[in-house]
């Protein structure tokens, strides 16, 4: 398990120190950054000068390792649209309400897929099943913006009980979560129940039941603990994503998330906050994964002792 | 009357279990009768599909729901009938009255708990015992089953053993509670020769320390004879022969027996061709009126096709012994069952 972990960990910093060569890179793909930053009567010493001063006439890898040193301090310098703030601390000013919310729609869908999933594969066939089914379908076909769109517009425009957008206190996060997490809840519950109704056809279970086992044990430790592995790969996949949250969903509700800073940067060409997004991104990314591989060896030994 | 000692271990009475199936309610187990005594081993044979595991899960109630369901008949444990008992006596009952190992060991054990988790479970299913007492006879009954060094192989999971060695863990589980009656599902099918062999003989050493009854599921007719005190023959979904082990393999009565007794291969014999019975087995949704056999048959006669046969007892060894279900038999030597 140990041995897993530390591989696992070590295998994340490498991934990681990739993704600082492709931020680095970023900021010279689109030519030399001084072209960029000098007003366009700006002379060729006022170039030289600059060109000097930011170091840009040493040796790439030189350059890159002043960027990975400075980054690795949390240092990506200074924005150039937010003047007068520095790129990394506009990227951690908005990542606590990107992560809330974001944490907040992952644990509710969850919440709500895990048993529902389940239950929907032991009452195969059932009304319930039938009801599942038809919120999964709703869940999937709908689009997120239109979602987002028409619940301010019933929960908030007509019936006042919620706020349209913003952030604010717990009932801000309630809207956006819906219409960022129906779909997740969608695909969970399908995943676990097709995952359920698998392993509840195995053998295991059925001598489980011939140990004398009660049915809800059965159920509830016996398969699912099996079949969590299948929602928890899809969760492996997303978590990243749902963790750095939607450009669609913070700018339907207006909320002050990373996502829409990013897109704000890349609009004004402020490369030291777009790579501190990049890199701040991959790190939230990596650390899911591992949180999710950790929770993968929970679950399945034969993973464990590979 | 019988005394408790004479009476069966278990006994099944004219046991009928059917499954709604898409194409039609069948009956799976059509009107099954048999019985197994305290220390003894039961053998049921038959192809695949002729209900002998559906007949094993009813014993236990664990037929698949909702499509299967036991019709009618009676279970007997020790004259307690186990088919008027709640779902929650009826698990008082699984794994510590009535065990079953299943068939393929690489399948049976869950594989994201430790062993020692998995018969732990099951005995402390059934005993009200500390953490430390369950773990030691877990131990215990890993050892029991020739499992090497236990005390380790708790910690291990099923991916990290043997096939032979997960049947035995799943043989601990089955006999961790002391089971009065054991179903062995086809136990060995999955294992291979020499592991069968000695799978068979723990089998056999712990039925004779424990007086443990063995319903012995299986279609290999070797395995009967060195296993089982008595036969019950199935075939679409009735028992059609029925009787003790000698006899069976002595002097069949049934046609159906006969074919699968000739469709052993003996080694000594260099053979061709290898025998096997012609056509098939018919399908649940479209029985025969008569005899279940009777399209099969050498010696079916025109009464075989309209009329299923009585059941006939071989008059020597008297009713109870050992009976088919034959018209051929109709002849001084067979007399009609009472049972």
């Amino acid at each position: 398990m140990k041995r897993y972990l530390v591989i696992r960990s070590l295998q994340s910093l490498l991934a990681l120190l990739a993704i600082s060569v492709i931020a680095f890179a970023m900021s010279h793909l689109t030519g030399s950054p001084v072209d960029a930053m000098l007003p366009d009567d700006a002379g060729p010493e006022e170039a030289a000068r600059l060109t000097r001063l930011w170091g840009l006439d040493r040796p790439l890898y030189e350059q890159y390792f002043v960027f990975l040193g400075n980054a690795l301090q949390g240092n990506f310098g200074d924005s150039i649209k937010w003047q007068g703030q520095t790129a990394f601390g506009l990227v951690l000013e908005r990542l606590p309400a990107t992560i809330q919310l974001g944490g907040f729609a992952i644990i509710v869908s969850t919440i709500i897929a895990l048993p529902v999933g389940v239950l929907a594969a032991v009452y195969k066939d059932t009304p319930f099943d039938s009801a599942g089914k038809l919120v999964a379908l709703l869940g999937q076909a709908m689009p997120n913006f239109w979602l987002g769109i028409v619940l301010i517009w019933i929960f908030a425009v007509h019936l006042h009980w919620l706020p349209t957008s913003g952030r604010g206190g717990f009932s801000h996060m309630i809207l956006p979560a819906i219409a960022m997490g129906w779909f997740q809840v969608a695909a969970f519950m399908r995943l676990t129940r097709s995952a359920m109704l698998e392993v509840l056809d195995s053998e295991y279970i059925k001598l489980a039941r011939i140990k004398g086992v009660p049915e809800r044990r059965v159920i509830w430790v016996h398969a699912l603990k099996n079949a969590a592995i299948a929602p928890l790969t899809y969760f492996g996949v997303i978590a990243g994503s749902i963790f750095t949250g939607s450009v669609v969903i913070e700018t339907v509700f207006a909320w002050p998330g990373t996502r829409l800073l990013a897109i704000d940067a890349i609009r004004g060409r402020d490369f030291p906050v777009i790579q501190a997004v990049v890199v701040t991104f991959a790190g939230v990314f990596i650390v899911a994964n591992l949180i999710v591989d950790t929770l993968y060896a929970y679950l399945d030994p034969r993973i464990r002792y590979q | 009357m019988r005394s408790p000692s004479e009476r069966p271990a278990l006994e099944v009475r004219d046991l009928e279990t059917r499954i709604d199936t898409k194409l039609g309610l069948i009956k799976a187990v059509d009107g099954v009768s048999f019985s197994v005594d305290h220390g003894e081993t039961l053998g049921i044979v038959g192809e695949s599909g002729s209900g002998k595991s559906i007949a094993a899960l009813s014993i236990l109630r664990l037929v698949p729901k909702p499509a299967a369901y036991i019709a009618r008949g009676q279970v007997l444990l020790d004259g307690e009938d186990l088919l008027e008992k709640s779902e929650n006596e009826m698990r008082k009952v699984r794994g510590k009255r009535i065990s079953m190992i299943l068939q393929d060991p690489q399948t049976s054990l869950n594989p994201v708990f430790s062993i020692g988790f998995q018969v732990v479970e099951a005995i402390g299913m059934h005993a009200d015992a500390p953490r430390k007492t369950l773990v030691r006879r877990a131990v215990e009954a890993l050892r029991r089953v020739r499992v090497a060094d236990p005390e380790r192989r708790v910690d291990d999971f099923p991916h990290q053993m043997s096939g032979g060695m997960k049947q035995r863990v799943v043989g601990a589980i089955a006999l961790g509670s002391f089971p009065s009656v054991l179903i062995a599902d086809e136990p060995t099918t999955a294992l291979d020769v020499t592991i069968q062999a000695q799978y068979l003989r723990l089998l056999k050493d712990i039925q004779q320390e424990t007086g443990l009854s063995i319903i012995f599921i299986t279609h290999d007719f070797g395995v009967v004879a060195r296993m089982c005190d008595k036969v019950a023959v199935m075939y679409a979904g009735r028992v059609v022969e029925y009787g003790p082990v000698r006899e069976i393999f002595n002097s069949p009565a049934h046609p159906y027996t006969k074919a699968l007794l000739n469709s052993v291969p003996a080694v000594e014999e260099d053979v061709d061709r290898l025998y096997s019975i012609k056509g098939q087995p018919p399908a649940f949704w479209d029985m025969p009126k008569g005899c279940r056999f009777e399209p099969r048959c050498d010696v079916a006669m025109e009464r075989c096709k309209t009329e299923y046969p009585a059941r006939l007892a071989k008059a020597a060894t008297g009713s109870g012994g050992h009976y088919a279900d034959c018209w051929a038999l109709e002849e001084p030597e067979w007399i009609p069952s009472r049972s």
